[in-house]
C-alpha cells in the first residue's frame, strides 16, 4: 500500500495542480500553481531516481520495484497496479523535466493562461500514469488522458492551420489507440483472461498462434504515436501548429510513450512474434531514419524541419528496440530521453524566436545571431545536440544504437544499420543548412533588428535543458546503468526464443 | 605520468570559462587567459616529453604509459573508455599541437586585435586544440573519433568565425558536411573493427583478432576513408581549400597541426594492424596519396590568392605523409614490422613534425602580408620585401624548408619519404619526385610574387603596408628557429615503426637528386616570375589556356560536388521524398477523412429530423419484428 | 359489471387514435396531445389488468400512477420548450423546426 501511494503522488500531485489551477484567481496565482506542482514533481522524480539506484545498490533484485495493486474492476480483473523499473524511471525523470521547462517556457502564454495550465496539467497526469503503470488497462487509460487535452491545446492555443492539425493528430492517435485496445483485450483473453497486469501476462504468456494478430497491432498502435513511418504525418502537422510547451511535452514527452509502450507490451509480452514479424517493423523503422532526415532537408518551415528530425529520431528509438539486444535497447532508451530533451529544447528555442519575430517560414529570417544572441547560440547548441556531437546526448545515445545494432550478426542486420548510419550525415545536413540560413549572415528584415533576447523565464527553462542535454552527453555512464538494469530482464524474457527471420 | 590530465582539462576550462563569461570579460583579459592555459599546456607536454623520453627503454622501446582509463559508456560486451594514452607518436603530437597552438594564440593578439568576437575566438581556439590533444592521447579507436567530431566541430565554428560573410558560412558548412561524410565511413569501420575484434583498443595481439582477420582490412579501408576526409585526400579534398575563409591564424592550425594530420595520425595509429593485417590494402593509401599529391601541386601552381596556394601546398604535403605511410613493407626477418622495410612510417611522422613547424610558419607570415595589403591576392602585392623585412626572410626560410634544401627541416624529412617510396617502388618514387619539384616550383612562384615583382603602387599610394606589431612577428621567430634546427633531430631515436631506437642516414643518391631537382625548380620559378615582368608565365599562359583555366579552377572537382549535392540530392532525393511524404503518405490519410467526410454526406439524408418519420418508421420496425416472432 | 373487453376496446382506441393523431398532426401541441391520449391508454390498460386479474394485487395501479406522474412532467417539459421555441421563431409546426437539423 505504502508503495502505490508513494508512486501515486506522481498523479496526485498533478490533481492537486488542477485543483489549484481551479481556485487559482489571477495569472499569478495560475503561475504559482504551476511553479510549486511541477517543482514539487521534478523533485519526487529526482528522489525517485535516487531511491531506485540506491536500493538496486542495496541489492534488490525484483524486476520492478515498488510494486503495488488495488482492484478497479474485478469481472476484468483489472487493477491499478505500479511499479517502476530503470527504463520508467528514468522516463518520469525526463517528463518530470519537461514538464518544469515547459512551465517556464508558457510563462508568458496568453490567451485563457488558466485553461491553458489545466489542460497542460491533465496531460502530464497521463503522462505520468502512463509510466508509473503495470497493469495493460490502467496504461491505456492512462494514454487515453494524455491524449485528448493534446486536440484542445493545439485546437485552441496553436497557430496555422491548428483546426486542421488537431483534428487530424487526435485521429490518427485515436486510430492508433483503437489498434491498441483490440491488442490489450486479445492479449488479456489469450494470456488466460485472469489478469491484466504486465508482470504475471509475462508469466504465463500469450497463445502463440494469437501473438501473430496481436503483435502487430499493438506495435502499431503505439508506433502512431513513435512516429513509425507510414504513419507519421500527424507529426509535422501536430508540432507546427502546437504552442511551444505542447510542442515540447509532445516530441519531449508523449512521442516516449510509443516507443515505451511497444517496447514494455509488445515485445516483451509477445516474443515469438516479436521475433519473427520483427524484421517487417524494421525495415518500416529504417526507412523512417533515413526519410525523416532526407524530408527534413528541403522543408522551410523551421517546426516541419524539426518534426521531421523527430520522425528520423524516433525512428531510431522503434529501430534499436527491434534489434533485441541489451545494448540497443539500452541504446533505445537513451536515445529517448536524449531526443526527448533536446527536441524539446529546439521547439522551446523556435516558439521563442516565433513569438519574436512571428514567422518560423526560414527564407525570411537570418542574422538572428546578432539579434538575438543567447537564443542563437542554444539554438546552435541544440542544433550540434541533434547531429550528435560527442559531449552532448544524441552522440552517446546514437553510437550505444549503432554499436548494438551491429551486435546482430546477419547482412540484414548489417545492411539496415549502415543504412541508418547515414541519417547522420543528412542530420548535419539539414542542420548547418539551417543555422546557416536564419542564425548567421546579416539580418535583411528591418522588422527583426529591433528585436530583444531571451526573457529570464526563457532563458531559464532553456538552460535547464542544455544542462541536461550536457550532463547526459557527458556522463552517461549512471544513466545508462539505470537503464540497462530495466532492459535486461525484456532482453531475457526475448531471448528465451529462437530466431526465425526469413532473412537470417 | 597523472599530471597529462591537465593537458586536456586546461584549454576545456579555458573553453568553458571564455565561452560562457563571452563579452563581460574584456578583450585582453580573454587573450591572456587563452594564451596563459595553452603556454602552461606546453609547458606539460614539453615536460611530458622530456619525461618519457629520458625514461629507460625496455626491450629497446619506449614503453606505452597509460595514466588514465576510464570506463566512459559501457556497450554491451564492449565499452567505451575515455584515457589518456602516451607513446612515442602522440607525445610527438603532444609538442607540435600545442607548440603550433601557442604560436597561434599569441600571434592572434596582433592578428584579431580590435575583431568583433575576440572573446568567442579564444573560446574556440581552446576547444580547438582540446579536441586535438584528446584526439592524440586517445587510449581507444571510440575515443579517437569522439575527440575526431570535436575536431569537425570546432573547425566549423573557427572556418565560420567571421558568420556575417556568406563564403565562410558555406566554407565551414563544406568542411563539416565533407568531413563528416567521410566520418560515417569512419564510423562504420569502427563499428565493424569492434564487432570482428571485440574490443575498441589499438593493442593488436587480442585473441578475437583471428576471427575477425579476414574483416580486418575492410574495417581499416573504411576507417582510411574517414581519414582521407580529414585530411583531405583527394577527392574529399574539396573543403581544404575553402577553409581559408576562417581567420588566417585558424587557417595555419587547421592546416599545420591539427585537423589536417589527424587522418595520417590516424594511419599511423593503427599502422600495426595495417602492417599485419592488411598490407595488401595499404596500395590504395599509397594511390590515394600519389593522386592527391600531384593532383594538389598541379592546382597550386596557378592559383592567386596566397592562402589558396599555401592551402592546396597543404594537401600535397599531408598527401606525402599518406604516401609515407602506404609504402612501408612488412619485415622479411620473421619480425613483422622492421624499421628499414617500415622506414616510411619513420618519414612520415618526421615530415608531420617538420612540416606542422614551417606550415604555421608560412600560414602566420600569410598573415602578415594580407594584414600588411588588406588582400589575399597576388596581384595586390609584389616588391613587398622593402616593407617588411621580417616577414620576408622567415617566409624564404619555410619556403626553402619545404622545397627541400638542405639544412632546413624539409630537406631531411621529405629525403627520408622519397627514399621509401624509392624502395617501395621506382615509379613511385619519381613521381613523388616530380611532385617534389612541382612543390618547389609553386612556392617560388609564390614567394615571387609576394615579395619581388612589380609593386602594386596604386593599391599601395594609400595605404604603405608595414611590418607587423611584435606579437605577430615573434612567433614566426621561433618558427623559423625550429624549422632551422628541427632537421637535426635524431627523429628516428624517438620514433620509429618498431619502436626500436633508427639512425636516420641519408640515402645521398636520392639526396642529391631531390637537391638537384628543387634547385632547378626554384631557379626556373626564379626566371619566370622574379622579375618586374613576366614574359615566360604571360607566354606559357597563352599557350595553353585551357590548361590553365582547368587547373585555376580546380579542374572544376568543386562543381561536379555541387552539382551531386545540389541537384541530385536536394532535387532528386529530398525532394520527391518530401513531396511523396505530403501527397501520398498524408494523401492517404487526407483521403480517409475526406471519404469519411463524403459518406456521411452521402447518408445524412436519412437522418431528416421529422419526428413523424421516425415515428412511421419505429412502427414498421415493431410490426416487423412482431411478424417476425409470430412467424 | 362491465366486461374487461369494453375497457380494452376503449383503451385500444385511444391508442390507436394517439398513433394516427402523433403521425399526422403537424403541431407539436396536437403531437403532444396524442402522446398523453397513448400514455393514459397503457394507463387504462394497468388499471383494468389489475382490477380483473389480480384483484388483490396494487402494482398495476401503481404503475399507472407513475405514468401519470411521467405523463404531467414530460408534458410540462414540452410545453415549455414549445413556449420558448414559439417565443424564438413564432411557429410551433414541426415542418417548420428546421433550425438545429444537420
Amino acid at each position: 500500500m505504502e508503495n502505490i501511494l508513494y508512486l501515486s503522488t506522481f498523479v496526485f500531485i498533478p490533481l492537486v495542480m488542477l485543483l489549484g489551477l481551479w481556485l487559482a484567481k489571477n495569472v499569478n496565482q495560475v503561475r504559482g500553481v504551476m511553479v510549486a506542482g511541477s517543482t514539487a514533481l521534478l523533485a519526487l522524480a529526482i528522489h525517485l531516481t535516487a531511491r531506485f539506484l540506491g536500493d538496486r545498490a542495496a541489492g534488490e533484485t525484483a524486476e520492478m520495484l515498488y510494486t503495488g495493486a488495488v482492484s478497479w474492476f474485478e469481472p476484468l480483473n483489472i487493477c491499478y497496479s505500479v511499479g517502476v523499473d530503470g527504463i520508467s524511471v528514468a522516463m518520469i525523470l525526463l517528463s518530470a523535466i519537461i514538464v518544469f521547462t515547459g512551465t517556464f517556457a508558457s510563462w508568458q502564454l496568453k490567451p485563457l493562461t488558466k485553461e491553458y495550465f489545466l489542460w497542460f496539467t491533465l496531460l502530464s497526469m497521463g503522462v505520468f500514469g502512463f509510466f508509473i503503470s503495470i497493469d495493460m488497462f490502467a496504461m491505456f487509460m492512462f494514454y487515453e488522458i494524455a491524449l485528448i487535452p493534446m486536440y484542445l491545446l493545439i485546437g485552441v492555443w496553436g497557430s496555422g492551420k491548428k483546426e486542421y492539425s488537431a483534428m487530424k493528430l487526435t485521429l490518427m492517435l485515436m486510430g492508433g489507440s483503437a489498434f491498441l485496445m483490440c491488442g490489450i483485450f486479445g492479449i488479456y483473453f489469450d494470456a488466460g483472461a485472469s489478469t491484466m497486469n504486465i508482470l504475471d501476462i509475462a508469466k504465463h504468456g500469450v497463445a502463440l498462434d494469437n501473438q501473430y494478430l496481436w503483435f502487430p497491432m499493438t506495435f502499431v498502435g503505439f508506433g502512431v504515436l513513435g512516429a513509425l513511418f507510414p504513419f507519421h504525418t500527424w507529426s509535422p502537422d501536430g508540432h507546427a501548429s502546437a504552442p511551444t510547451a505542447v510542442s515540447m511535452l509532445h516530441a519531449g514527452v508523449l512521442m516516449k510513450l510509443g516507443g515505451y509502450g511497444c517496447f514494455r507490451i509488445a515485445m516483451y509480452l509477445m516474443p515469438q512474434a516479436a521475433h519473427e514479424l520483427g524484421w517487417i517493423f524494421l525495415i518500416l523503422t529504417g526507412i523512417s531514419v533515413v526519410y525523416g532526415a532526407f524530408s527534413a532537408c528541403v522543408q522551410t518551415d523551421l517546426k516541419y524541419i524539426n518534426a521531421y528530425s523527430s520522425v528520423s529520431h524516433c525512428g531510431l528509438v522503434l529501430f534499436a528496440i527491434l534489434m533485441m539486444n541489451e545494448t540497443a535497447c539500452t541504446g533505445a532508451v537513451l536515445q529517448m530521453l536524449s531526443h526527448g530533451l533536446m527536441t524539446a529544447l529546439f521547439f522551446a528555442l523556435i516558439g521563442f524566436i516565433y513569438g519574436r519575430t512571428h514567422t518560423r517560414d526560414i527564407r525570411e529570417l537570418s542574422g538572428l545571431m546578432r539579434i538575438m544572441p543567447f537564443l542563437s547560440v542554444c539554438y546552435v547548441i541544440a542544433g550540434l545536440a541533434n547531429l550528435g556531437l560527442p559531449g552532448l546526448s544524441g552522440f552517446v545515445a546514437e553510437m550505444t544504437i549503432f554499436v548494438g545494432s551491429f551486435e546482430n550478426t546477419g547482412t540484414f542486420y548489417t545492411t539496415l544499420t549502415i543504412i541508418a548510419c547515414t541519417s547522420i550525415v543528412v542530420t548535419a545536413v539539414y542542420i548547418l543548412r539551417l543555422v546557416g540560413k536564419i542564425l548567421y549572415g546579416t539580418c535583411t528584415n528591418e522588422h527583426h533588428l529591433h528585436l530583444t533576447d531571451a526573457t529570464w523565464d526563457e532563458r531559464f527553462s532553456v538552460i535547464c535543458l542544455i544542462a541536461c542535454v550536457a550532463g547526459l552527453g557527458i556522463a552517461p555512464l549512471w544513466v545508462s546503468n539505470l537503464i540497462g538494469d530495466g532492459v535486461a530482464p525484456i532482453i531475457n524474457q526475448l531471448d528465451k526464443f529462437i530466431v526465425l527471420n526469413p532473412f537470417m | 605520468m597523472e599530471y597529462t590530465l591537465f593537458i586536456l582539462l586546461l584549454p576545456l576550462c579555458s573553453f568553458l570559462l571564455l565561452g560562457l563569461l563571452d563579452s563581460k570579460i574584456s578583450k585582453t583579459a580573454a587573450g591572456i587567459i587563452g594564451t596563459m592555459s595553452l603556454g602552461a599546456v606546453t609547458l606539460l607536454s614539453y615536460f611530458t616529453a622530456f619525461e618519457y623520453f629520458t625514461a629507460d627503454r625496455v626491450n629497446g622501446v619506449f614503453e606505452k604509459v597509460v595514466p588514465y582509463n576510464i570506463t566512459w559508456l559501457p556497450l554491451g560486451d564492449l565499452h567505451f573508455d575515455m584515457g589518456i594514452l602516451l607513446d612515442p607518436i602522440s607525445v610527438m603530437m603532444l609538442i607540435v599541437i600545442s607548440t603550433v597552438s601557442l604560436m597561434v594564440h599569441i600571434y592572434s593578439f596582433g592578428y584579431m586585435k580590435g575583431e568583433r568576437g575576440f572573446q568567442r575566438y579564444y573560446a574556440f581556439l581552446s576547444l580547438f586544440t582540446m579536441s586535438m590533444l584528446g584526439l592524440v592521447v586517445a587510449t581507444n579507436i571510440f575515443q579517437m573519433y569522439l575527440f575526431w567530431e570535436l575536431v569537425g566541430v570546432s573547425s566549423y565554428l573557427l572556418i565560420g568565425f567571421y558568420y556575417t560573410t556568406p563564403a565562410a558560412i558555406a566554407a565551414s558548412k563544406k568542411a563539416f558536411i565533407v568531413t563528416r561524410f567521410a566520418d560515417m565511413f569512419f564510423l562504420v569501420g569502427i563499428l565493424i573493427y569492434g564487432y570482428y575484434c571485440k574490443s575498441f583498443g589499438f593493442d593488436f595481439n587480442a585473441e578475437g583478432f583471428a576471427a575477425g582477420a579476414f574483416m580486418l582490412p575492410t574495417a581499416l579501408v573504411l576507417m582510411f576513408i574517414g581519414g582521407a576526409g580529414k585530411s583531405a585526400m583527394f577527392p574529399l579534398h574539396i573543403w581544404l581549400p575553402d577553409a581559408m575563409e576562417g581567420p588566417t591564424p585558424v587557417s595555419a592550425l587547421i592546416h599545420a597541426a591539427t585537423m589536417v594530420v589527424a587522418g595520417v595520425f590516424q594511419i599511423a595509429r593503427l599502422f600495426p594492424l595495417w602492417i599485419q593485417y592488411a598490407p595488401e590494402a595499404m596500395t590504395i593509401v599509397v594511390w590515394v596519396g600519389v593522386i592527391t599529391a600531384f593532383y594538389a601541386a598541379a592546382v597550386a601552381c596557378v592559383q592567386s590568392d596566397i592562402k589558396r596556394v599555401l592551402a592546396f601546398s597543404t594537401i600535397s604535403q599531408i598527401a606525402f605523409m599518406m604516401v609515407a605511410l602506404g609504402v612501408c613493407l612488412p619485415g622479411e626477418h620473421g619480425a613483422v614490422i622492421d624499421n628499414h622495410a617500415s622506414l616510411g612510417y619513420m618519414a612520415s611522422m618526421f615530415h608531420l613534425f617538420t612540416h606542422a613547424m614551417f606550415k604555421a610558419l608560412l600560414f602566420l607570415g600569410a598573415g602578415c602580408i594580407i594584414h600588411a595589403v588588406h588582400s589575399n591576392e597576388m596581384s595586390a602585392m609584389g616588391g613587398l620585401r622593402k616593407y617588411m623585412p621580417i616577414t620576408h626572410i622567415t617566409f624564404l626560410i619555410a619556403c626553402l624548408a619545404i622545397a627541400g634544401i638542405p639544412p632546413f627541416s624539409g630537406f631531411f624529412s621529405k629525403d627520408e619519404i622519397l627514399t621509401a617510396c624509392m624502395h617501395y617502388s621506382p615509379v613511385v618514387g619519381w613521381i613523388m619526385t616530380g611532385v617534389a619539384a612541382m612543390t618547389a616550383f609553386y612556392m617560388f612562384r609564390l614567394y615571387f610574387g609576394i615579395f619581388w615583382g612589380t609593386e602594386n603602387k596604386e593599391l599601395h599610394a594609400h595605404h604603405t603596408p608595414h611590418e607587423a606589431p611584435l606579437a605577430m612577428t615573434l612567433p614566426l621567430m621561433v618558427l623559423t628557429c625550429i624549422t632551422l634546427v628541427a632537421g637535426f633531430i635524431p627523429f628516428g631515436h624517438f620514433v620509429s615503426a618498431s619502436g626500436e631506437a633508427y639512425d636516420i642516414h641519408l640515402d645521398w643518391t636520392v639526396a642529391a637528386t631531390s637537391i638537384v631537382v628543387a634547385v632547378v625548380s626554384i631557379a626556373l620559378a626564379t626566371y619566370i616570375y622574379a622579375g618586374s615582368r613576366q614574359p615566360v608565365a604571360e607566354k606559357l599562359h597563352d599557350a595553353y589556356p585551357r590548361l590553365h583555366r582547368w587547373a585555376f579552377k580546380r579542374f572544376y572537382l568543386d562543381e561536379v560536388y555541387q552539382f551531386v549535392t545540389h541537384r541530385i540530392i536536394f532535387a532528386y532525393i529530398s525532394r520527391p521524398i518530401a513531396w511523396f511524404d505530403r501527397n501520398v503518405v498524408d494523401g492517404f490519410f487526407n483521403f480517409l477523412a475526406w471519404g469519411t467526410h463524403k459518406l456521411s454526406h452521402a447518408i445524412r439524408g436519412l437522418q431528416s429530423g421529422s419526428v413523424q418519420l421516425y415515428a412511421q418508421v419505429f412502427l414498421l420496425g415493431i410490426l416487423v419484428i412482431i411478424l417476425i416472432l409470430i412467424m | 359489471m362491465i366486461q374487461l373487453e369494453y375497457l380494452l376496446i376503449i383503451s385500444a382506441v385511444m391508442l390507436f387514435a394517439g398513433i394516427y393523431g402523433f403521425f399526422t398532426r403537424k403541431s407539436t401541441l396536437a403531437m403532444l396531445l396524442s402522446i398523453e391520449l397513448m400514455l393514459n391508454a397503457a394507463d387504462i390498460n394497468f388499471a383494468v389488468f389489475n382490477r380483473m386479474l389480480f384483484p388483490e394485487g396494487h402494482e398495476g395501479y401503481f404503475f399507472a400512477i407513475f405514468g401519470i406522474a411521467i405523463a404531467a412532467a414530460e408534458s410540462a417539459i414540452a410545453i415549455a420548450i414549445m413556449i420558448n421555441i414559439y417565443r424564438m421563431l413564432k411557429n410551433i409546426s414541426v415542418d417548420e423546426l428546421k433550425k438545429m437539423k444537420w
